[in-house]
C-alpha cells in the first residue's frame, strides 16, 4: 500500500478503508485493506477478529446491518456461511457504505451464479480478487453498480487483435467457457 | 457459538476437505510458479497458480525479498500471453508485489503497449497498475498518454486516469497539476462515474485556491451532476464554501443553502442523507434551517433499513448537543429505536433522548434505560453513563433518581472501564451539586467495601480525604476507610492510610481517635504503609500532645504537586543517570505543560475532563529538546535556568528561498533568539549566516552577543543565535526587526560542489515582538476550584473590559487565553456554539515564580460587543496587578 498516507487530506472524499469477506467461523477468505491503519497481518487479524465478533450475533441476511466502534463505521451483510464488510471511518456518510457493499455482494452473486457460498467462493477467489480490485482503488470508490463490476471482471473475451487461428486448445477453450459465462448472466 | 465443540470440530473437518487450498504451502507454490517460465504457457494453469500465490498473501504470507523478485521476474514473462484473464491476474500479482524501481523498469514497456492497446480492459487496468507503482521520472514519460486517458471515451479508461490522479496527486503534485484543463473538461462528463471521480481530483488539485472551489461549486450547484456520489461531493464541497465565506459576511442569507434543502428532496438516500447532514453542521444554524433537515432525518428513522436508521439517529445525536428543542418531534420515533435490534441504534437513540429529554421526562426515562441496560455491551454503557452524568447536570433537582440509578449499575457486573466512567460521574456530580455530595459519598463508600480494582480504589479514598472532612458528619466515613486497611492490599491500605491522617488534619475532633487507628498501622506488613503511618503521625503531633495543625501540614496533606508528573519524572531520570553530589531540587524542574499532539486529542472526542482529578498527562515534545539544545552552548550556560521556550513563530511566508522561524528562550535576566533557518535553493550554499536585529523599539533590551552559522547548505536546517539582555525579573516588552545576512556561493547541482567566491547579501524578515505572554508558563491544575480557594481572596484583582464587536464569543475567549499565554483548565476553553456567556478558567506560572490563577467572565453584551470580567488571583499584589496590565494593553 505505498501511497495510503494520504488519508488526512481525504476529508471531504468519501473514502473506504478495507472490504472483507470472512467464513462464519471469522477465518479470512478474501480480505483488502486500502489503509494504513492496521500495518501488520496481527493488526489486521486483530481487527477481523474484532469485527467478527461484535457482528456475529446479529442478523444481516436480509437487510445490510451496521455497526460502530473503535471510530470504525462496518456495515455488513451475511450470505450463506460468508460475511462481507465494508469498513470505512467514523464521519463518513454511511449509505455510500451501505451502497459500496450492496454493489460488491450483487457482483458477487451474479459472478458465483447465485451460490454464494465458501467453498464457492474459495474455488472462484480470482473472480472474488479481481472483484475487490475493480470495486474501489486505494480507498477510492471506483463503481457500485454490481452489474457493472461482475461485467468487468468477467470480461474474458479475447484480444480483438489476435485471430481466432492463433489461439491454443486452452485458449479457445477459456473463450468458450467465458461466452458460456456470459451468456448465463444475462 | 453456541454449538458445542465437539461438533465445531466436526464441520471444520468437513469443510476442510472440499477447500481447494487444502495443505497449500509456500514452497510448494512457489515450485508451481515455475510454469510460468514455460515455452508454451498454459494460461489457465498459470492463473491458478497466481490465484494460490494471491490467496498465500492474502492469508498473511510473506515473501522474502528473493522470494518476491523471482516471482516478479517469472511473472512479467506471462504479458506474452493473450489470455484476457491471466493478463488481469498479472496485474493484480504485480500490484500486489509492489515491486522495486528497478523492477519496476521490466515491466513499464510491457504496461506501457498495453495502455496504448485496443482492448478498454487493458487500456483501464495498466493505467493503473503503472500509476501505482510508478515514481516521479517515469511518471513524466506517461504523462502524455494519462492525459489522453483521462478524456478518452470509454468511461472505466477515464476513471482508472482519475483515480491514479488522485492518488498521485499525494507525491507528484506538480505533474498532477498540470492535468487541470483535462479534468475540468472531464467534470462534464456524460458517465456518472467519470464525473465522481473527475469532481474529486479536480477539488483537490484546487483545494488551496479557495476563489476557484468557489467557482467550481457555483457552476455545477447550477448544472447537472448526474450520479448521487457525485452530488455527495459536491455537498461536502458546498458546505466548506460556505464554512469559508460565512468568515467574511456575517449578515444577510447563507449563500447556497437554497442547494442543499434541494438535495433534501433528491432521489438518492445517500444525497438527502448528505444534505441534511450538512445542513445541521452548518455553523450558527438556525431552528428555521434545521427544520427541513430533521424532517427528513426523521422519516429516516423509521426506515426498514437499519443503516438509514442508524445514519439518522447518529445525526440527531449530534444536533442534539447543539439544538435538544429542534429536534423534540422525533422523540416519539427514538422512544420506539430504545427496543431496536441494532444496539448501536438503541443506544445513540436513549442518548439523544437523554439530551432532548424536559425535567417530567427524567422519571420515566430512567425507567426504560433501567431494562435496557443488562443487555448491552459495556462500550455502550459508558455512553449512556456519559449521557446521564451531562443530564443530571442540566437537572440539578433530579438528581436523587440520576444518583440512584448511578449507585444501582455501579452494583451490578462490569468491566474496569465502565466502572470508572460511573465513578468519574459521581464525583463529577458531587463536586457540581452541593446537595448530593452526602448521598454520593456514602454510595462511594459503599462501592469501595467491594471493589476488585486498586486503581480506583485509590482514587476513591484520596477523593474521599479531600471532600469527606467537609461534610456535616466526617465520622460516619472512617469505618468505611479503616475497613480498606484491614481488608486490602498494600497499595490500598496506603491510600487509606493518607485519607485517615487528612481526615486527622482538618476534623479536630476525630483526631485522638484518628490516632488510634494509626498507631495500629505502624505494624502493617507493608513498608509504605508504615512509613506513611510514621510520617503522618509525627506531622499531626501525634504522638504527643494534641496541637493545631498548621499550615505547612495542610500544604503538605492537600496542596498539589506544583510541576507536571512528566516534567518530574523526566527531571528524575536524568538525575539518576548523572549521580552527584547535590540534592535533587524540586525547582529544577522545567513546569511549562508540554502542548499535546492533536491525536491525542482526536482519540478521545469530546471528553470530559478526568473526574478524578489526575492532572493531565503530557508527552514529552520539542521543549525538552531546546533545553537540551541550549545548555549544550556555553556561551548561555552562565544565564541560570531556562524559564521558557516559545512555540517557534515563522519570520518568513512559505515556500520562500529561505525558511526563517524563530524560538524565543526566555531566562531570568537574558533573552535567547534561536533563529532556525532553512535554505530551499539547491543551487546555493549559505556562509555566516547571522540575523541583524534591530531593538530600538523595544528600550528595554539590549544585545549582548550573537552566534552566527557558519553554513547552511541545501535543505538541513541550521540555528543562528543572538542574546539580549534585559532588567533583571522585569517583563520586558518589545518589538525587533530583523534582518538575515550571509555569503552566497553558488553550487554546481550536478557535483554538489560550491564555488569559491561569495558574495554577500541580506534577506528582509518579518519583525518579531517579545510580549507579556512570553513570560508567562503554562502549568495546569487538576482542581481550579480547590486551588482558587487555597490561593485565598487576599491579592485579589477583579475588572470588568469591554473588548468591542468580536466575530464571535470563541474567537474572544481563544484571543485572550492567547494574550496571556495561560493553560486553560477544565477542559473551559471550549465555548459550546450559540451560547452568549462563557466562563474560563485559566491557571499559569508567571515570571518562572509567581503562581498565578485567572478566571475569566465573558457574556455578549449588546450587538456582537463581548464585554469580559477578569478575576486574578495570585501571591504576589504586583502580579496580579502585572496580569490586568496585560489584558489593558493588548
Amino acid at each position: 500500500m505505498a501511497w495510503s498516507f494520504y488519508w488526512n487530506n481525504h476529508d471531504t472524499c468519501p473514502t473506504i478503508k478495507s472490504i472483507l469477506v470472512l467464513d462464519s467461523e471469522g477465518k479470512r477468505i478474501a480480505v483488502k485493506y486500502y489503509s494504513d491503519d492496521w500495518p501488520t497481518n496481527s493488526a489486521k487479524s486483530a481487527f477481523e477478529k474484532s469485527v467478527f465478533t461484535k457482528t456475529q450475533k446479529t442478523n444481516a441476511r436480509s437487510e445490510a446491518e451496521i455497526a460502530m466502534f473503535d471510530n470504525n463505521i462496518v456495515v455488513y451483510k451475511f450470505i450463506q456461511d460468508l460475511h462481507f464488510f465494508v469498513t470505512g471511518g467514523d464521519d463518513e456518510n454511511e449509505i455510500i457504505m451501505a451502497t459500496v457493499l450492496q454493489g460488491f455482494v450483487d457482483a458477487v452473486s451474479l459472478l458465483l451464479r447465485n451460490n454464494v457460498d465458501k467453498m464457492e467462493a474459495l474455488e472462484n477467489l480470482d473472480l472474488i480478487l479481481l472483484c475487490l480490485d475493480e470495486i474501489v482503488d486505494g480507498g477510492m470508490v471506483l463503481e457500485t453498480d454490481g452489474s457493472i463490476i461482475a461485467g468487468k471482471v468477467s470480461s474474458h473475451s479475447m484480444d480483438d487483435a489476435s485471430p481466432l487461428a492463433e489461439q491454443t486448445i486452452s485458449q479457445a477453450l477459456a473463450t468458450a467457457r467465458e461466452h458460456l459465462t456470459r451468456s448465463l448472466l444475462r | 457459538m453456541a454449538q458445542p465443540l465437539v461438533k465445531k470440530d466436526d464441520d471444520r473437518d468437513d469443510e476442510a476437505e472440499f477447500s481447494p487450498f487444502l495443505g497449500i504451502e509456500k514452497g510448494a507454490v512457489l515450485q508451481e510458479a515455475r510454469v510460468f517460465n514455460d515455452p508454451q504457457l498454459d494460461a489457465r494453469r498459470c492463473s491458478q497458480v497466481i490465484t494460490k500465490l494471491l490467496y498465500l498473501l492474502n492469508q498473511g504470507e510473506t515473501f522474502t525479498k528473493t522470494e518476491a523478485t523471482e516471482v516478479f521476474f517469472s511473472v512479467t514473462k506471462l504479458f506474452q500471453s493473450r489470455d484476457i484473464a491471466l493478463r488481469r491476474m498479472v496485474y493484480l500479482m504485480i500490484k500486489e508485489l509492489s515491486p522495486s524501481a528497478d523492477e519496476v523498469i521490466i515491466v513499464t514497456s510491457s504496461l506501457m503497449k498495453d495502455m496504448n492497446s485496443k482492448t478498454d480492459m487493458y487500456r483501464a487496468n495498466a493505467i493503473r497498475v503503472l500509476c501505482r507503482i510508478t515514481d516521479g521520472t517515469l511518471l513524466t514519460q506517461i504523462e502524455r498518454y494519462l492525459k489522453q486517458a483521462i478524456v478518452d471515451k470509454n468511461p472505466i479508461v477515464a476513471s482508472a486516469a482519475l483515480v491514479s490522479g488522485i492518488h498521485l496527486l499525494q507525491t507528484n503534485p506538480e505533474i498532477v497539476k498540470r492535468w487541470s484543463n483535462e479534468v475540468q473538461e472531464t467534470v462534464q462528463s456524460r458517465a456518472a462515474l467519470v464525473q465522481f471521480h473527475a469532481l474529486a481530483l479536480l477539488h483537490q488539485i484546487r483545494q488551496s485556491d479557495r476563489l476557484a472551489v468557489s467557482k467550481l461549486v457555483t457552476s455545477l450547484t447550477r448544472g447537472t451532476v448526474r450520479s448521487p456520489l457525485a452530488q455527495c461531493l459536491l455537498i461536502c464541497f458546498t458546505s466548506q464554501v460556505i464554512r469559508e465565506s460565512n468568515m467574511n459576511n456575517q449578515t444577510g442569507d447563507r449563500p447556497f443553502y437554497d442547494y442543499l434543502e434541494g438535495c433534501l428532496r433528491h432521489k438518492a438516500e445517500m444525497v438527502i442523507f448528505e444534505a441534511a447532514r450538512a445542513i445541521t453542521e452548518l455553523s450558527g444554524v438556525t431552528s428555521r434551517e434545521l427544520t427541513p433537515a430533521i424532517t427528513v432525518l426523521q422519516l429516516f428513522l423509521s426506515s426498514s433499513k437499519p443503516v438509514l436508521r442508524f445514519a439518522a439517529v447518529r445525526t440527531l445525536n449530534k444536533v442534539a448537543m447543539t439544538h435538544p428543542m429542534a429536534i423534540t418531534n422525533c422523540n416519539i420515533d427514538m422512544e420506539s429505536l430504545i427496543s431496536d435490534q441494532n444496539r448501536s441504534i438503541a443506544t445513540l437513540a436513549i442518548t439523544t433522548l437523554l439530551k432532548t429529554g424536559n425535567e417530567s421526562s427524567v422519571d420515566r426515562l430512567m425507567k426504560q434505560i433501567t431494562n435496557f441496560m443488562s443487555d448491552i455491551a459495556d462500550e455502550f454503557k459508558i455512553v449512556v453513563v456519559d449521557a446521564i452524568r451531562s443530564l443530571c447536570l442540566k437537572f440539578p433537582l433530579k438528581y436523587r433518581s440520576l444518583m440512584n440509578f448511578l449507585s444501582n449499575i455501579l452494583r451490578e457486573e462490569g468491566g474496569f472501564d465502565y466502572k470508572k466512567a460511573i465513578v468519574d460521574s459521581i464525583v463529577i456530580l458531587i463536586r457540581d451539586i452541593p446537595d448530593a455530595k452526602e448521598s454520593g459519598l456514602l454510595h462511594l463508600c459503599e462501592f469501595i467495601e467491594d471493589c476488585e480494582f486498586t486503581y480506583l480504589s485509590t482514587q476513591i479514598l484520596h477523593f474521599l480525604g479531600i471532600e469527606g472532612p467537609k461534610t456535616s458528619d466526617p465520622s460516619k466515613y472512617i469505618r468505611y476507610i479503616y475497613n480498606r486497611v484491614i481488608l486490602e492490599n498494600a497499595t490500598v491500605r496506603a491510600s487509606a492510610v493518607s485519607t485517615l491522617a487528612k481526615f486527622g488534619a482538618m476534623v479536630d475532633s476525630l483526631k485522638p481517635r484518628i490516632f488510634v487507628l494509626l498507631r495500629r498501622c505502624l505494624f502493617d506488613s507493608d513498608d509504605e504503609v508504615r512509613d506513611r503511618a510514621t510520617l503522618y503521625l509525627s506531622m499531626l503531633g501525634g504522638d504527643g500532645a494534641i496541637v493545631e495543625t498548621d499550615k505547612d501540614v495542610k500544604d503538605f496533606l492537600f496542596g498539589s504537586l506544583n510541576v507536571p508528573l512528566v516534567n518530574l519524572e523526566t527531571s528524575l531520570k536524568n538525575y539518576v543517570q548523572e549521580p552527584s553530589e547535590e540534592l535533587f531540587d524540586i525547582d529544577s524542574v522545567p513546569k511549562e505543560v508540554k502542548s499535546q499532539p492533536l491525536a491525542a486529542e482526536k482519540k478521545a472526542p469530546g471528553k470530559k475532563p478526568a473526574g478524578l482529578g489526575a492532572a493531565p498527562a503530557a508527552p514529552t515534545s520539542t521543549v525538552d529538546a531546546y533545553e537540551k539544545l541550549i545548555s549544550s552552548i556555553p556561551e548561555f550556560s552562565s544565564f541560570g535556568k531556562l524559564s521558557k521556550s516559545s512555540t517557534p513563530v515563522e519570520l518568513t511566508e512559505a515556500e520562500t528561498e529561505y525558511a526563517v522561524n524563530v524560538v524565543k528562550h526566555i531566562f531570568d535576566g537574558h533573552v535567547v533568539f534561536q533563529y532556525n533557518c532553512t535554505n530551499t535553493i539547491p543551487e546555493q550554499l549559505l556562509e555566516n549566516v547571522s540575523v541583524i536585529v534591530d531593538a530600538s523599539d523595544a528600550e528595554e533590551f539590549s544585545e549582548v552577543s550573537s552566534k552566527p552559522l557558519r553554513s547552511l547548505p541545501y535543505d538541513s536546517p541550521g540555528q543562528t543565535f543572538v542574546v539580549f539582555e534585559k532588567p533583571d525579573g522585569v517583563p520586558a516588552v518589545g518589538k525587533f526587526s530583523n534582518m538575515l545576512k550571509f555569503v552566497v556561493k553558488e553550487v554546481d547541482p550536478a557535483t554538489g560542489e560550491a564555488e569559491e567566491d561569495g558574495v554577500e547579501d541580506e534577506y528582509q524578515l518579518e519583525d518579531l515582538e517579545v510580549v507579556a505572554a512570553d513570560y508567562m508558563v503554562k502549568l495546569g491544575v487538576s482542581n481550579f476550584r480547590n486551588a482558587w480557594e487555597s490561593m485565598g481572596p487576599h491579592f485579589e484583582r477583579v475588572d470588568e473590559y469591554g473588548l468591542g464587536p468580536r466575530e464571535s464569543l470563541a474567537e474572544a475567549v481563544s484571543s485572550v487565553i492567547n494574550l496571556l499565554g495561560m493553560q486553560p483548565c477544565e477542559g473551559t476553553e471550549v465555548v459550546p456554539t450559540n451560547s452568549r456567556s462563557h466562563t474560563c478558567l485559566l491557571s499559569g506560572v508567571f515570571m518562572s515564580s509567581a503562581k498565578v490563577l485567572v478566571r475569566l467572565s465573558f457574556g455578549i453584551d449588546g450587538p456582537k460587543a463581548v464585554a469580559m470580567k477578569l478575576s486574578v488571583r495570585s501571591e504576589d499584589e504586583s502580579i496580579s496587578d502585572a496580569i490586568h496590565d496585560i489584558v489593558s494593553s493588548g
